[in-house]
């Protein structure tokens, strides 16, 4: 196959001719496919057997979901929906309708409803917070300050009672913002003391502090979160003076800062491990006191080789909020439960709990996406 | 005090070991005092937890101690491994009862989950195109929406299933309905124990004469065969000793009564959906694990085993699989006790673990401190023992490097 060789470049522009393409046995979608789905019988029969099931679970879904769904319902003379159609067609389709009437509630709780937009802006501005503080241009020392200001402002809007915002007690807000909440606060706290505790259990000088952080870090991995959150939710009260009360949010953030700050400091640690003797030796050499050579020297280094490790932890923490369900604190998955047992829409909890998998999907995919991509350049960065 | 001398050490001068020096130039006698300020604030912050405790406690008037494990619980308990009334028996019953339930959850999730996990980390690598892209798909869906939320809809589902008159009937034998799986079962006497405990004796021989001919095999280069000692002590053994003791022999089937089943076993819908939900999410992130480990074992293994002349699967099988569980172990380990702790969101569908009881204790009694106390020993030692058997099991197929 050789080309035409004195007019070159206009040749090589030249559409191959027919001949000239390798034959289809090796090349094009018919050899892909013989590569790939029908290499051997067995690969062939399991190729159709899957692909069979695939088909079929596919087009249940869409009678179920989309051609046999209810979008929306009539109106019943009092103003409420009229569920009739949707319990019609219970079972063979989805009734999207009773998300379509519960999703204010599912996202905002028991938020008064003329106020909603306050926690709405609150999802916006942590949306934000993320994404600022997934880019590498703010990853400078003013970011904590961003982080500052708006975790304040979050909580000015969800509170109020100044600047001519609504008074809102706590116990009335839910939905999303709680668990953006409780991850965002969680993971705010967390951070600095788990850095204090990887450092702790790695010192060699103080054999003392070592134990406190072994001890802490053990025993609070060793139990499950849920027990964690009862313990919060009984022992709290029981250790504060009488007469002093904290709120249930509050007792069920502070368990979760202590569960997220053990596993997080293993990561931390982790890192701190891997990373090179020679630049502590190198650190000491200079002179440096320990708290220079941590912050300037091996602490930034190790928690630049811990990033993705880091986001699979908040990932999974992230995941791990939902768990207040059981101590009756209203996030996103409280206030989609309580959603359900409204007698109107009795018998459409798969649809609620497909939406909220959805947006909880959303959240953890979005960060492991990340996580995954600073994985890579990381990769390249080392490998140059 | 060593024997050796090393001859450069001769003229070395030896650093003189100094004392500590009451300066605050000193780094030894810093970190002594800051240990002494830290120890101290943790032990005034104890303290003061401690007495804030007790005062509390004397105002709600409880009592503290174990002494309630020993009364009537009065709880109600839908499903127990060993016989329970709750007129009758103690608080202290009733927590076994529940610890009995979060091992039954926890162990054979980790079995199952184990065995799907694998396959969908293998099928991950599949060459086939339809296959790996299912398992991913499968995996990265299920590790990114919550276990609890997994774990309701999956009992939502269940609870959608028809009632028992209407139950979906397998061969007039297995009763699928919204009250659980129902299933034949072996009327259970005392020559099935005999037949049991012949076959646990014939399993522990069977494994005594492997070791021989694996002795053997190292002695001559010949290793005599075990299957003929396998199949006389494990089925020949069991069967003459059940045969001995009159073959009895009763499959009780489960029939509808009323409303309900009556007889034979049930896999109660709680318990199916705590097992079903917890096996599929773990088994994602074992997948992973299982495909990472593999993924590590040298594309050259996979190639020289092929030049032997091994098929794919033998490959897997005999040499790429054990090397990669030494990758896999640790790893693995850690999803063991995921399942356990996870086996902790029981409480949100209503099967009664060992933590559900033990809230359900707490609220009855109010001896908050001893309910968690309860709690966190259980799965402390749950915890060590797992960890325990697993670094036994890492050390045992480390590689022996000489």
């Amino acid at each position: 196959m050789t080309m035409p060789g004195n007019s070159a470049p206009a040749a090589l522009h030249a559409p191959i001719d027919a001949r000239d393409r390798p034959p289809s046995s090796v090349y094009g979608p018919v050899a892909w496919m013989r590569a790939n789905l029908f290499n051997g019988w067995l690969s062939s029969g399991v190729t159709i057997l899957f692909g069979y099931l695939i088909i079929r679970a596919a087009i249940g879904f869409v009678d179920w979901g989309f051609l046999n769904a209810i979008w929306t319902v009539p109106a019943l003379p009092n103003g409420n929906p009229d569920p009739a159609t949707c319990r019609a067609v219970r079972g063979t389709g989805a009734c999207w309708a009773a998300v379509g009437d519960k999703w204010r509630f599912i996202t905002f709780g028991r938020y008064p409803y003329d106020q909603q937009w306050r926690p709405g802006i609150c999802i916006a501005l942590f949306l934000s917070l993320y994404v600022m503080s997934a880019m590498r241009q703010f990853w400078r020392k003013e970011l904590a300050f961003i982080w500052l200001g708006i975790l304040t402002l979050i909580g000015v809007l969800m509170w109020g009672g100044v600047l001519g915002l609504r008074y809102v007690p706590q116990d009335e807000w839910g939905g999303l913002p709680i668990t953006l909440i409780l991850a965002t606060f969680g993971l705010a706290f967390a951070f600095p003391l788990a850095v204090f505790v990887a450092l702790g259990r790695r010192s060699t000088q103080m054999p003392a502090v070592k134990l406190i952080c072994v001890l802490y870090v053990e025993l609070i991995r060793g139990v499950p979160l849920v027990a964690l959150l009862f313990m919060a939710s009984v022992m709290l009260p029981l250790f504060l003076p009488s007469g002093m009360n904290i709120d249930k949010l509050l007792r069920a953030q502070i368990a979760i800062i202590l569960f997220v700050g053990a596993y997080v400091a293993e990561v931390i640690r982790g890192g701190l491990q891997a990373l090179p003797k020679g630049q502590a030796e190198a650190a000491d050499a200079l002179g440096l006191s320990y708290w220079q050579k941590t912050m300037r020297i091996t602490l930034p280094q190790a928690l630049r080789l811990v990033i993705p490790p880091l986001v699979n932890t908040f990932i999974g923490f992230f995941k791990d909020t939902s768990l207040v369900l059981i101590i009756g604190i209203f996030d996103l998955l409280t206030s989609g439960k309580t959603a359900m047992s409204d007698p109107t829409w009795q018998g459409s909890s798969t649809e609620i709990y497909i939406v909220m998998a959805i947006v909880y999907f959303g959240f953890c995919f979005a960060m492991s996406t990340y996580s995954r991509s600073v994985e890579r350049k990381l990769d390249s960065a080392h490998n140059r | 005090m060593s024997s050796t001398f090393d001859p450069r050490l001769a003229n070395a001068r030896i650093a003189p070991k100094r004392g500590i020096r009451l300066s605050w130039s000193d780094p030894k006698f810093r970190n002594i005092i800051f240990q002494i300020l830290i120890v101290s604030a943790l032990g005034l912050a104890i303290w003061y937890v401690a007495h804030n405790t007790q005062r509390n406690l004397e105002i709600q008037r409880v009592a503290t101690g174990f002494g309630f494990l020993g009364r009537t619980a009065g709880i109600p308990i839908g499903e127990a491994l060993v016989p329970y009334d709750p007129a009758v028996n103690t608080y202290g019953r009733a927590l076994v009862v529940g610890l009995l339930n979060t091992l039954k959850v926890a162990v054979i999730g980790i079995v199952l989950s184990t065995i799907l996990g694998t396959i969908v980390g293998i099928c991950r690598l599949s060459k086939n195109w339809l296959i790996s892209r299912i398992s991913a798909v499968y995996v990265e869906t299920l590790r990114d929406i919550p276990v609890l939320l997994q774990l309701l809809l999956w009992y939502t589902l269940l609870q959608g299933l028809p009632a028992p008159r209407q139950a979906i009937n397998i061969g007039d034998a297995v009763f699928l309905s919204n009250r659980g799986l129902k299933m034949p079962l072996i009327e259970w006497q005392d020559a099935h124990w005999w037949t049991l405990a012949a076959f646990v004796l014939g399993a522990l021989g069977t494994l005594a004469w492997n070791r021989t001919a694996l002795r053997q095999r190292d002695e001559t280069g010949k290793k005599p065969p075990v299957w003929p000692a396998a199949l006389g002590l494990m089925v020949l053994l069991p069967v003459l000793v059940w045969a001995s003791l009159g073959a009895p022999f009763a499959i009780e089937y489960p029939a509808l009564r009323g409303f309900n089943f009556s007889g034979g076993g049930i896999i109660s819908p709680e318990y199916f959906a705590l097992l079903l939900g917890l096996t599929i999410y773990t088994s994602a992130y074992i997948a992973e694990i299982v495909r990472s480990g593999i993924q590590a074992v040298p594309r050259g293994q996979w190639e020289a085993a092929g030049a032997l002349g091994l098929r794919q699967g033998a490959v897997l099988r005999l040499i790429v699989l054990p090397q990669a569980t030494r990758v896999i172990i640790p790893p693995m380990t850690s999803q063991y006790l995921n399942i356990t702790k996870n086996s902790s969101l029981a409480v949100a569908i209503g099967f009664q673990d060992v933590v559900s009881l033990s809230q359900t204790t707490l609220n009855q009694t109010g001896q908050a401190i001893e309910g968690v106390a309860i709690v966190m020993a259980v799965f402390l030692t749950i915890s060590l023992s797992i960890s325990l058997f697993m670094n036994w099991y890492n050390a045992r197929i480390a590689l022996t490097e000489r």
